[in-house]
C-alpha cells in the first residue's frame, strides 16, 4: 500500500479500557509519523458510532466487544446499517470463539486476540485496509461499466430513433417496416424513401458485426444510401455508388448487405437490386409463396465497381413483399434449430392479410413462437409492402 | 516454433468454437469447429493470427465442422483473407456445409474469397 501523496487510513479504536489509547498510540508511533494510519478513539459502542456519524473519512473500525452501553457485537450491526462499506476488526479473549462466531456472522472482517499482538494487529490491519482499497476499485470500476453500458443504450436508442416510423401509402399501396434489435447497438437498418413520379424506395440492411463500429458504419451507410436513393433511377446504380463510397478507406473491412427497390405503383413493377442480402419473400395472389431468385450481388464496402444487376416483378393487387434480416430466417430455438427458409415460406400460407402492419406483425409472431423464449442474438428487421386498394 | 507435418495443436478451444492448425503438404490447414457470430469472432480473428505467425505462406480454412457463421465471422475471413494477399500469400475455404455456403452465396463472398468442395481440391489449387 503506498502512503506517499495520500491521506493516512483513519481507524476508530473503541475499547472502554482507558490504557488502549495511550498504547495503541505509543506502539504504532512510527506509523502515525509515517503517515500511515490515523486513530480515533471511543469508549464505547454508542459514542462510536456519534464518530461514524459526524465524521465520514474512518476507514476502518477496530473494537472490543465487552463494553458498557453498546457492546462490539451490537455495534457491528449498527456499522453494517450505516455504511456497508465499512470494514471492522473484534477484539475478542483468547479463545472466546462463541463471540468470535457471533462477531463474524455480523460482518466482521477479522479478529485479533487480547492480549494484543501488535505485529499481528498490523497486519490484520494491513490486510483489512488492502480489502478496503480493493473493493474501492472495484467499485469505481463497475460505476465506470455501468456509465459506458448506459451511453450504449443512449447511443442504441438513437439509432432506432432515426429509423422512419411513418411510412409513405398510396391508394394503391401500403408500407410498414419494425425491427425488434437485439441487445447490442449496431446491426440493421431500414429507410423508405418518397421518390419523384410517386415511386417508393425501399431499404433493408444489415451490418457485419456489433458495438460502436458497427454502429459508426451503419450510420454513413443510411445517410449514403438514402443520399443515393434520391440522385439515381435506377436502384443498381444506388448500390454502386454507395458501395464505392463505403469501400474507399474502409481498412476495418466493415460491411452491409442491403436490398434496395424501388416500387411504381403506376405500373406494379418492383425493381429490386441485391447487395448481398436474403432473397425477398413474394407472397402471391393465389397464396402461394415464393423467395425471388435473385442474383446475389455482392455486400457492399467490399470491392470497388462492383456490377450490380436488378429484377423486376410485377406486382398485383392481393400480392405482399416481404423484406428481411438474417435475424428472421437465423432465429434459433431450445434446440437450435435455425427458423430457416421453410418456416418463413409458411408464414402466409395461404395468403397475406391486406394490411401492412399486420403482415409484419404476423413475421414476428412466427419468430418468437418459435423461439420461445430462447434469447435473440440478432436484430430482427422486416419491411412490408402491400399491393391493393386502400382508403386514405 | 515450427510445426511437424501431420501434427495438430489447439489455437482456440471454447464452449462454442474450436480451432487447430494442422500442417499438410507444407500448407497450413486451420480446422473451425462450432459457430462464429459476434460474441466471438474476435477469438476467431486471434485465433488465425496465431495460426499465422508462424506459418504465413499459405492457408487453407477448413469449415466442415462449422454450424454457424454470422457476417462478424465473415468479416474476420475477409481480414485474413486481405492479411495473406498483402503478403502475396495463398488463402482458400474449404468443406462448407449447405448452411454456410449458403450464407457466402448470399452475401457475394463466395465472389471474393475463393472456395473449393473439399480439402483436397484446395490443396491443390494452393499447389498450382
Amino acid at each position: 500500500m503506498t502512503t506517499e501523496d495520500q491521506q493516512p487510513y483513519k481507524i476508530l479504536v473503541v475499547d472502554d479500557e482507558p490504557d488502549v489509547e495511550p498504547l495503541v498510540l505509543q506502539r504504532m508511533r512510527r506509523q502515525i509519523r509515517a503517515g500511515k494510519y490515523s486513530f480515533v478513539f471511543a469508549q464505547n459502542g454508542v459514542e462510536a458510532l456519534e464518530r461514524l456519524r459526524d465524521d465520514s473519512e474512518i476507514d476502518m473500525v477496530l473494537s472490543d466487544i465487552n463494553m458498557p452501553q453498546m457492546d462490539g457485537l451490537t455495534l457491528l450491526e449498527q456499522i453494517s446499517k450505516l455504511d456497508p462499506e465499512l470494514r471492522a476488526v473484534i477484539i475478542s479473549a483468547y479463545g472466546d470463539m462463541k463471540n468470535i462466531r457471533t462477531a463474524m456472522n455480523r460482518g466482521a472482517f477479522d479478529f485479533v486476540t487480547k492480549p494484543i499482538d501488535f505485529e499481528d494487529l498490523e497486519v490484520t490491519i494491513e490486510r483489512t485496509l488492502a480489502n478496503i482499497v480493493q473493493w474501492r476499485e472495484a467499485l469505481a470500476s463497475r460505476d465506470k461499466l455501468v456509465a459506458i453500458q448506459n451511453e450504449l443504450d443512449v447511443a442504441s436508442e438513437m439509432q432506432q430513433s432515426i429509423l422512419p416510423i411513418h411510412f409513405p401509402s398510396g391508394r394503391t399501396y401500403q408500407v410498414f417496416a419494425s425491427m425488434d434489435p437485439a441487445r447490442s447497438v449496431g446491426g440493421d437498418f431500414f429507410d423508405v424513401v418518397r421518390l419523384d413520379n410517386d415511386r417508393v424506395g425501399l431499404a433493408i440492411a444489415d451490418v457485419s458485426g456489433k458495438g460502436v463500429p458497427a454502429a459508426l458504419f451503419m450510420m454513413s451507410a443510411r445517410t449514403l444510401l438514402k443520399g443515393a436513393a434520391i440522385g439515381h433511377m435506377e436502384p443498381k446504380s444506388v448500390l454502386t455508388e454507395v458501395n464505392n463510397l463505403l469501400q474507399e478507406d474502409n481498412e476495418s473491412s466493415m460491411f452491409v448487405t442491403v436490398l434496395y427497390a424501388v416500387y411504381n405503383p403506376e405500373t406494379g413493377h418492383l425493381t429490386i437490386a441485391n447487395g448481398g442480402h436474403n432473397p425477398p419473400l413474394v407472397i402471391r395472389r393465389d397464396g402461394t409463396s415464393e423467395l425471388l431468385t435473385l442474383s446475389s450481388g455482392l455486400a457492399l464496402g467490399l470491392m470497388p465497381d462492383f456490377p450490380y444487376e436488378e429484377v423486376v416483378t410485377t406486382l398485383a393487387p392481393g400480392e405482399t413483399v416481404v423484406l428481411y434480416t438474417d435475424g428472421v430466417t437465423e432465429a434459433m430455438n431450445s434446440v437450435d434449430e435455425e427458423f430457416g427458409n421453410d418456416r418463413l415460406l409458411g408464414i402466409f400460407a395461404g395468403g397475406a392479410p391486406k394490411d401492412a402492419q399486420q403482415a409484419s406483425d404476423a413475421v414476428f409472431e412466427a419468430v418468437r413462437n418459435f423461439a420461445d423464449g430462447t434469447p435473440q442474438s440478432d436484430d430482427i428487421t422486416c419491411l412490408i409492402l402491400s399491393v391493393g386498394e386502400y382508403q386514405q | 516454433m515450427t510445426q511437424e507435418s501431420g501434427a495438430t495443436w489447439t489455437v482456440a478451444d471454447t464452449k462454442n468454437l474450436t480451432v487447430q492448425g494442422e500442417i499438410k503438404g507444407g500448407v497450413l490447414i486451420a480446422n473451425t469447429a462450432g459457430r462464429v457470430d459476434g460474441a466471438n469472432a474476435r477469438e476467431f480473428q486471434d485465433a488465425l493470427e496465431t495460426l499465422l505467425k508462424d506459418n504465413a505462406n499459405a492457408m487453407i480454412l477448413d469449415l466442415e465442422n462449422l454450424s454457424y457463421i454470422s457476417s462478424a465471422g465473415l468479416r474476420v475471413i475477409l481480414l485474413i483473407s486481405k492479411q495473406l494477399q498483402g503478403k502475396g500469400a495463398k488463402f482458400g475455404v474449404c468443406s462448407l456445409s449447405s448452411a454456410i455456403s449458403e450464407v457466402f452465396q448470399i452475401s457475394g463472398f463466395d465472389k471474393i474469397i475463393p472456395t473449393h468442395a473439399a480439402q483436397s481440391d484446395a490443396l491443390s489449387a494452393i499447389a498450382r
